[in-house]
C-alpha cells in the first residue's frame, strides 16, 4: 500500500486550502463526457491533412496539386504561393517588435521554395474527410533537389557553407560569449582540484497523449474567425492569429476546452496549427486538423538536445568555488517561442541551491535541419542536470561521497537571503531541507552499506543517484508575471470565477475553485472556474512555466477577498451590525460569535442585483471584483530528488528501484495534485534517460516515428513514487509557490546519478544519455 | 470505395451503419455513432487510449476495422457508469486516488482495467502493473492508478 511520507496534509491547510478534494473535471472525463479539440463537430466542417518534407534539405523545384485538386471529395490543395504571402508576422508576441537582432528563425507558413527538415510542411489539402484529405495528399507531387543536410550541431558549426537558414548567414543561431575574468582564472589556478567533465543530454520531447489539433472556423459573412485549440494559452493563440490572418483581435475567439496535456508544446502557437488558421480564413469554411502521432514525433517541436562542458575548482574541503560552462544548444530548424537559446538562463541558473563562488560560461545556439526546439516542463532545465551530474562527478574525482559534497556547499537556511554567483537571491527556500529528508526517507547509510555487500558478495550493481535543485517557478517579464482574475458572486449566490488560464491536467478547475471558496467564505460547490475562452474570461498568459497557483492563485485570492468585502459591507447595512464583527463562513454572514444574527449571501447578492435600493448608501450594485496580480519575478521551489537502481551487468538493463522526492513548494492547495504532478514529472525524467529518444539517421530521416520506436515509461518500469513535504510560505499572496515543472526537473539526474554510481563500482564511466542497455554494456566493456 | 452495411451492439444499443472498408472501429464510434469518449493517442495499436471491449475481451478500436466489428457486442467508456452520470466503482476509484490528470488516455486505463478486474478480481501489485502495462499515461506516473486499480480491487472484493 502506498503511503506518502511524512503527511498529504498541508501545514497551514484552511477550510479548503491545502486540502486533497477531488477534482471537479473528473466525472466528465472519466466517463467519456470531456470535450477535446477532435470532439469538436462543426456544421459544413472540412478536414485537413498536410503534405511534408520527407528530406531535411532540399530544393523545391516543382509542385504538381492538379491530381489531388481533381480528387472527389478535395476542397482545396494549398501551398506556399497561396497561402504565404498574406500571412502577417507568424512569431509568439513577446517577440514583436524585439530588438534586432531577432532570435527568431525566419518562419514561413508552408515551405516555399525549400524545405528545411524532414516534416516540414509543403501543402495542405482540405477536403471532405481526413481520409480523403490523405488520398489526396499521395496525389501532390513535389520535385526537390536534395542537398546535405546539417544534422549534427557540432557539424553547424564547423561547415559554414552549408546553411539551414540561408538568409541568416550562419548556422549560429545565439552565440553568448564570455568576456575575459581574470578572477575567475586564478580561482582555477589555485584550486586544490580541477574536474572536467562535458555531458551530452539527447533529443527527446512531451509527447502528450492528445497530440496537437485546431478546428477553425472563418465566417466571411460576420468577418469573425472562431478557433477551437489544443493550448495551455488561448490569449496568446488569439493575438497569434489574429497578426496572422490580419482579423482583428476582437473578433478572434479562441476557445480551449478539454486539453490533453501539452508540457511545454502547447505553449505556443506551431506552425501547423497556423496554416490551417489561414488555410480557413483564405477558403471561409471550418477547418479540422488532428495531428497523428507520426507528425507529433517528427515535425511537433522536440526538446532538450545540448552539449555542455563544465570544469570545477574545488578546494581541499570539497567546497565548489568557481565553475566554467560552454555550452552548445541544437535549436534544430524553427524553434518554437523563445526556447531556442536557453544558454543565458542555464547560466544564471547553474549554481543552484550551491555557494559556487564564480561562474564563467559561453553559449552558442545553433541550427539544424531537424524538427524545432520548444519548450518541454524546465525548458532550461540542462543547468541542473549539468549541475546535479557533476557534483557526482566532482565527488568520485576528491573520493567523497556526494552527499557529503553537497552538505558541505549547499546554501543553509541561516544564510538567507542568499545572493549566488550569478546574481539571483534565493530566499523562501529549504534546500538543505528537502535534501536530509530525502536522504532519511529512502535511508542512505544502509543503502550505501548494502550496495557494498551486494557488490562484494553477489557482484551485483546498485546505485544512488541525488537531484538537487530551486527551481524559478512563475518566472515572468512582460505579460508572463501578471494574470487577471474576475470573482462573481451571481444573482442567486453562487460564484463564477473567470481566469485566462487554460488547464492540461493541473486541475485548475479545482484549486482556483477552493481559493475562492476559502478566501471568499463559500462552499466548493458554489464556486465554478471559467477559462480556456478568450470570449469569456480576463486576458492572462496561459497555464505554464510552473505560474498558475503564484499568479492566478494571487489574482484569485485578491478578487476573492475584494468581494468579500463587499459583501460585509452590505450584510452590515442589511444586520444592522459592524462590518469588523462579521465574518463569512459556507455562504452565511454573521456575527462573529452570534451564528443566530446572519443573513445567508443569497440574500446579499439578491440586495445586490435585484434590490438595490436597499444597499447601503455609497454602494454600487452587482456583486464582483476584478483584479490584476503582477507577482515577483520569480518565486522559488525547491525539491530534492533521490533514487536507487539496479543495474544488469549481463543485459545492461536498468530497473530503478526506489524513488523519493522531497519538495518545498509553499502552501499546497491541494496536496494530492501537488503529488500528482511530481510523480507525472518524476516519470518523464526516468523515460527521458532510460528510454525516449528522438533519433535522426545521418541524412537528417527521423527514426523514431511511432510508439514502437520512441519508447515511453509504462507502469512497469516507473516504481512507487514517496514523497515528503516541507512547507515554507513565499512572499506571494498565500504563501503558495510554483511546482509543476520542477518533477521533469529533478529526476534526470537523480536517475543519471544512480546509474553512474552503480557502474563506478565497476570502474564504468558514463556522460551521455539516454542510459540505454547497450550504452550501459558499452561502458562496463570499457573498463 | 465499397460500403458495408454493418450492425453492432453498442453499450446495449442496436446501431446500425454504412462503412467503407477502411474506416477504423474507432471512427466508426467517434464519428458515426458520436461516441467522442474512445481517444486515439497513436492510431497504431500502442497506446491503449481507444480501448474498448468487443465480445468480451479488451481490444484496441484504433486496430479493427468496423467491418470486423459486425454483429459484435461493444462496450465504451460511455456504457460503463450509469445513466444518471453516477460512476462504476472502477470510475469512482479513479476519482478518489487521482488516477488520472488530463484524461485523454482514462477512457481506455477504465476499460482495461474494468475489465482486468472482471478477468482477475483480486490482482497483485505486478498483475496490475503488467495488466495496464499496454496503456500509456503522460500526466500521472502511474502512481494514481496504480492505486485505483487496488481500491476498485478492494471494494469490490
Amino acid at each position: 500500500m502506498t503511503t506518502t511520507q511524512p503527511s498529504v496534509s498541508s501545514h497551514s491547510a484552511g477550510r479548503f486550502v491545502g486540502q486533497s478534494v477531488t477534482r471537479r473535471e473528473d466525472p466528465r472525463l472519466l466517463t467519456g463526457h470531456g470535450r477535446y479539440v477532435d470532439d469538436v463537430v462543426v456544421p459544413g466542417m472540412l478536414h485537413a491533412a498536410f503534405v511534408r518534407s520527407d528530406l531535411a534539405r532540399g530544393r523545391i523545384t516543382g509542385i504538381d496539386v492538379g491530381a489531388a485538386r481533381e480528387h472527389p471529395g478535395v476542397h482545396a490543395v494549398l501551398t506556399a504561393a497561396d497561402l504565404n504571402a498574406g500571412a502577417g508576422p507568424l512569431q509568439p508576441t513577446m517577440f514583436q517588435g524585439a530588438a534586432p537582432p531577432s532570435p527568431c528563425a525566419p518562419v514561413r507558413l508552408l515551405a516555399d521554395g525549400d524545405v528545411r527538415f524532414v516534416g516540414d510542411p509543403v501543402a495542405i489539402v482540405v477536403a471532405s474527410s481526413r481520409y480523403v484529405a490523405e488520398d489526396a495528399c499521395e496525389l501532390v507531387e513535389v520535385d526537390y533537389e536534395p542537398l546535405d543536410a546539417i544534422i549534427d550541431p557540432e557539424q553547424a558549426l564547423t561547415e559554414a557553407d552549408e546553411l539551414v537558414h540561408p538568409e541568416l548567414g550562419s548556422n549560429v543561431a545565439m552565440a553568448v560569449p564570455t568576456p575575459p575574468d581574470p578572477e575567475l582564472d586564478a580561482i582555477f589556478e589555485s584550486a586544490a582540484h580541477v574536474v572536467h567533465e562535458t555531458f551530452h543530454q539527447h533529443r527527446h520531447t512531451c509527447v502528450p497523449m492528445e497530440a496537437r489539433g485546431v478546428v477553425a472556423v472563418y465566417e466571411p459573412s460576420s468577418g469573425e474567425l472562431d478557433i477551437w485549440l489544443s493550448t495551455q494559452n488561448p490569449h496568446e493563440a488569439r493575438q497569434v492569429c489574429s497578426r496572422l490572418t490580419g482579423v482583428p483581435a476582437h473578433r478572434v475567439r479562441v476557445r480551449a476546452a478539454d486539453v490533453g496535456g501539452g508540457f511545454g508544446q502547447k505553449y505556443f502557437l506551431q506552425r501547423d496549427e497556423q496554416v490551417v488558421v489561414a488555410a480557413a480564413h483564405r477558403i471561409g469554411r471550418a477547418v479540422k486538423w488532428i495531428e497523428d502521432r507520426r507528425e507529433n514525433l517528427i515535425a511537433a517541436n522536440h526538446a532538450r538536445a545540448d552539449r555542455i562542458a563544465i570544469d570545477v575548482a574545488v578546494d581541499g574541503d570539497g567546497r565548489m568555488l568557481a565553475a566554467r560552462l560552454d555550452h552548445l544548444e541544437d535549436c534544430g530548424s524553427y524553434p518554437m517561442g523563445g526556447t531556442g537559446g536557453v544558454g543565458p538562463f542555464v547560466a544564471m541558473l547553474f549554481p543552484g541551491p550551491y555557494r559556487i563562488g564564480r561562474l564563467g560560461f559561453v553559449s552558442t545556439a545553433v541550427w539544424t535541419n531537424t524538427a524545432g526546439r520548444g519548450a518541454y516542463r524546465g525548458p532550461w532545465m540542462l543547468e541542473t542536470v549539468a549541475r546535479e551530474q557533476m557534483v557526482d562527478v566532482v565527488a568520485r574525482a576528491i573520493g567523497m561521497d556526494p552527499l557529503e559534497l553537497r552538505r558541505r556547499n549547499v546554501v543553509a537556511t541561516t544564510e538567507l537571503p542568499f545572493t549566488t554567483a550569478m546574481g539571483m537571491e534565493l530566499d523562501h527556500v529549504t534546500p538543505a531541507e528537502t535534501l536530509e529528508q530525502a536522504i532519511e526517507i529512502i535511508g542512505y547509510d544502509a543503502f550505501r552499506a548494502e550496495q557494498q555487500r551486494a557488490f562484494v558478495e553477489e557482484g551485483r550493481l546498485l546505485g544512488i543517484g541525488i537531484g538537487l535543485y530551486v527551481e524559478p517557478t512563475s518566472m515572468g517579464s512582460g505579460s508572463l508575471g501578471v494574470e487577471t482574475a474576475t470573482v462573481r458572486v451571481q444573482p442567486g449566490g453562487t460564484v463564477t470565477v473567470m481566469l485566462g488560464t487554460g488547464s492540461h491536467g493541473q486541475g485548475v478547475e479545482t484549486t482556483m475553485a477552493q481559493v475562492v471558496a476559502e478566501h471568499l467564505g463559500v462552499e466548493l460547490d458554489d464556486v465554478v472556474v471559467v477559462q480556456g475562452d478568450t470570449a469569456t474570461s480576463p486576458f492572462g498568459a496561459g497555464t505554464g512555466g510552473s505560474r498558475t497557483a503564484v499568479v492566478a492563485g494571487g489574482a484569485t485570492r485578491e478578487a476573492s477577498l475584494q468581494v468579500k468585502e463587499k459583501v460585509v459591507e452590505i450584510a452590515a447595512h442589511l444586520l444592522e451590525a459592524a462590518p469588523e464583527d462579521l465574518e463569512v463562513v459556507d455562504g452565511q454572514v454573521s456575527v462573529r460569535g452570534t451564528p443566530s444574527k446572519a443573513v445567508p449571501l443569497t440574500d446579499v447578492a439578491r440586495v445586490a442585483y435585484n434590490d438595490p435600493a436597499e444597499l447601503p448608501p455609497g454602494v454600487s450594485p452587482s456583486l464582483e471584483a476584478t483584479v490584476s496580480y503582477q507577482a515577483p519575478p520569480i518565486t522559488w521551489s525547491n525539491a530534492c530528488h533521490v533514487c536507487t537502481v539496479e543495474v544488469d551487468s549481463e543485459t545492461g538493463l536498468v530497473t530503478v528501484l526506489r524513488y523519493v522526492v522531497s519538495e518545498d513548494c509553499g502552501v499546497m492547495i491541494n496536496p494530492m495534485i501537488v503529488e500528482g504532478q511530481i510523480s507525472g514529472g518524476v516519470a518523464q525524467g526516468i523515460g527521458g534517460v532510460l528510454y525516449e529518444h528522438l533519433v535522426y539517421d545521418e541524412g537528417g530521416t527521423p527514426l523514431t516515428t511511432t510508439f514502437l520506436d520512441y519508447l515511453l515509461p509504462t507502469a512497469t518500469e516507473v516504481p512507487e513514487i514517496e514523497v515528503g513535504h516541507i512547507e515554507t510560505r513565499s512572499p506571494t499572496p498565500g504563501g503558495h509557490k510554483g511546482m509543476g515543472e520542477g518533477g521533469a526537473i529533478g529526476s534526470p539526474p537523480a536517475v543519471f546519478n544512480a546509474v553512474a554510481d552503480a557502474l563506478a563500482l565497476r570502474g564504468a564511466t558514463v556522460s551521455a544519455q539516454p542510459l540505454t542497455p547497450t550504452r550501459v554494456l558499452d561502458a562496463l566493456a570499457e573498463t | 470505395m465499397g460500403e458495408h452495411r454493418i450492425a453492432v451492439t453498442i453499450n446495449g444499443e442496436r446501431r446500425e451503419g454504412t462503412v467503407e472498408a477502411r474506416r477504423t472501429l474507432a471512427d466508426f464510434l467517434r464519428e458515426d455513432c458520436q461516441l467522442t469518449g474512445t481517444h486515439l493517442g497513436c492510431e497504431h495499436g500502442v497506446c491503449g487510449a481507444c480501448t474498448v471491449v468487443l465480445d468480451g475481451d479488451a481490444v484496441r478500436s484504433c486496430l479493427l476495422f468496423a467491418v470486423q466489428a459486425d454483429g459484435a457486442d461493444i462496450v465504451t467508456i460511455e456504457g460503463l457508469g450509469g445513466p444518471d452520470g453516477s460512476l462504476s466503482p472502477v470510475q469512482e476509484a479513479f476519482r478518489s486516488e487521482h488516477g488520472l490528470q488530463c484524461g485523454f488516455c482514462t477512457p481506455g486505463f477504465v476499460v482495461t482495467v474494468t475489465q482486468l478486474l472482471h478477468e482477475n478480481p483480486s490482482p497483485t501489485d505486478a498483475e496490475i502493473r503488467e495488466g495496464i502495462s499496454g496503456n500509456l499515461c503522460r500526466c500521472t506516473g502511474y502512481q494514481g492508478i496504480v492505486r485505483a486499480v487496488r481500491r476498485a480491487a478492494e471494494a469490490g472484493s
